[in-house]
């Protein structure tokens, strides 16, 4: 069996629609990963322990299961329980939530590197808990979050071909889609399996130079 | 869900969870070794390669590399892997180049003037590596190996999609049979739990114990 370029060329409308997919998943996702990690960790250090410990189970059960299942159980369950979202809502709900867990570690280890002096000085100051966060401990956690927030983003995006198996027309279902179509296996998972390189190595050539810029 | 579901898929498929978990963590652990090594030898050419194989597999997605070594390789080679090494050569082959990573930062965080230290005994290279550099650089891996072992323990998941008959495969004709999706599922989430709080635990114990020969505090 030999390599057939045309059916490369065939491919790229679908590529073109899937890739736009799969960046507005990977998109939409880190917004949810971000802002809901924000939120974790904000409650990982809440004051009563009745917050604090149900967050840090709930948040590493997530972590430690696989996104696969999640997905397929809010997949399935969501519609039991009378809540109605697309594939595509749902998927990227799932890789959200999935990664907000991480990031909830990356500001957690961003806040806690947060000198304690800053904490006293704003509670002489008597700021109000939201200034502290606000106007103090935020400015100076999230500077140095970004590189690892960076890692996270390219692992989120290897993560997306994970919602072809709900049937979201991101890159690898429309692959299979091709597949089944003209029945080509060879090069629509091929050229899909070399964009995941060719995106994800620069990507993560900048993370690095992020990392040394940061660094000193 | 029935006890005979129960006992004809969901158990077995917790079985071939664990067998995934270990045949690919064997693989991972040899490739991991081997690239690792490779990307601190003198030779460039070497180091290269061992990059290049670096990048390339932590650059693609662990399911699209799977779909890619059942559907692409066999007609291409000629020949057909079963699906259940497929999956263990595809999971063993990308997490394993995760862990490349891993093996290179522990061998370069060994202080330099122990290699110096064995240029000046006039050890082999090999001598050098299984003396000096990796007794000290096994306990640093292992906190990052841990967290590799969860990773891979929920890649394995994804072999549910290949029709393999793990645990999330197991959910899958358990939730066609029930249509109790809620209750499986959790089920499910929650064997995954417990083998990863298992992983955990254990290696904690072996971090402990590495590092007391060393001579060193966990």
């Amino acid at each position: 069996m030999s390599w057939d370029w045309s059916a490369v060329v065939d491919f790229l409308p679908r590529f073109a629609d899937g890739l736009l997919v799969t960046l507005q998943v990977l998109f939409l996702g880190s917004l949810i990963a971000f802002s809901l990690g924000l939120v974790w960790a904000a409650a990982f250090r809440a004051p009563s322990r009745l917050v604090r410990w149900p967050v840090n189970a709930v948040t590493e059960f997530i972590r430690t299961t696989p996104l696969l299942v999640q997905l397929f159980f809010l997949f399935f369950v969501l519609p039991e329980w009378g809540v109605q979202f697309s594939a595509f809502t749902t998927g990227t709900l799932a890789i959200g939530l999935h990664y907000s867990t991480y990031t909830a570690q990356v500001y957690r280890a961003g806040i806690d590197a947060v000198p304690a002096g800053q904490w006293e000085a704003a509670t002489a100051l008597s700021l109000p808990a939201h200034r502290t966060w606000l106007a103090v401990v935020l400015p100076q956690a999230l500077r140095r979050t970004a590189p690892a927030l960076g890692n996270y983003v390219i692992a989120m995006l290897k993560d997306t071909p994970l919602l072809a198996a709900i049937s979201v027309l991101e890159l690898l279902q429309q692959s299979r889609l091709e597949s089944a179509a003209t029945f080509q296996y060879t090069e629509p998972l091929t050229v899909v399996g070399v964009a995941f390189v060719l995106i994800a190595y620069p990507a993560s050539l900048l993370v690095r130079a992020l990392e040394r810029r940061l660094a000193h | 869900m029935t006890a005979g579901l129960w006992q004809n898929w969901v158990l077995p498929g917790i079985g071939t969870t664990l067998r995934l978990l270990v045949l690919s963590a064997a693989l991972g652990a040899l490739v991991a070794f081997s690239v690792g090594m490779a990307r601190t030898h003198r030779s460039r050419t070497v180091r290269f390669l061992a990059g290049f194989y670096t990048e390339v597999f932590r650059g693609t997605s662990a399911l699209v590399l799977m779909f890619w070594l059942f559907f692409v390789v066999p007609p291409l080679l000629g020949w057909q892997l079963v699906p259940l090494w497929a999956a263990v050569l595809a999971l063993g082959l990308s997490y394993g180049a995760y862990g490349a990573e891993i093996v290179r930062g522990a061998l370069n965080a060994v202080a330099p003037a122990q290699r110096e230290a064995t240029v000046a005994l006039g050890f082999t290279p090999w001598q050098r590596m299984r003396l000096v550099l990796l007794p000290q650089a096994v306990p640093e891996m292992i906190p990052s190996f841990c967290n590799l072992l969860v990773e891979l323990l929920k890649g394995t998941a994804l072999v549910s999609l290949l029709g393999i008959g793990d645990v999330s495969f197991a959910a899958y004709l358990v939730r066609l049979a029930t249509q109790d999706s809620a209750r499986i599922y959790s089920v499910v989430l929650v064997v995954y739990f417990v083998i990863a709080f298992v992983l955990t635990r254990s290696m904690k114990a072996l971090e402990r114990r590495a590092k007391a020969n060393l001579g060193v505090a966990a």
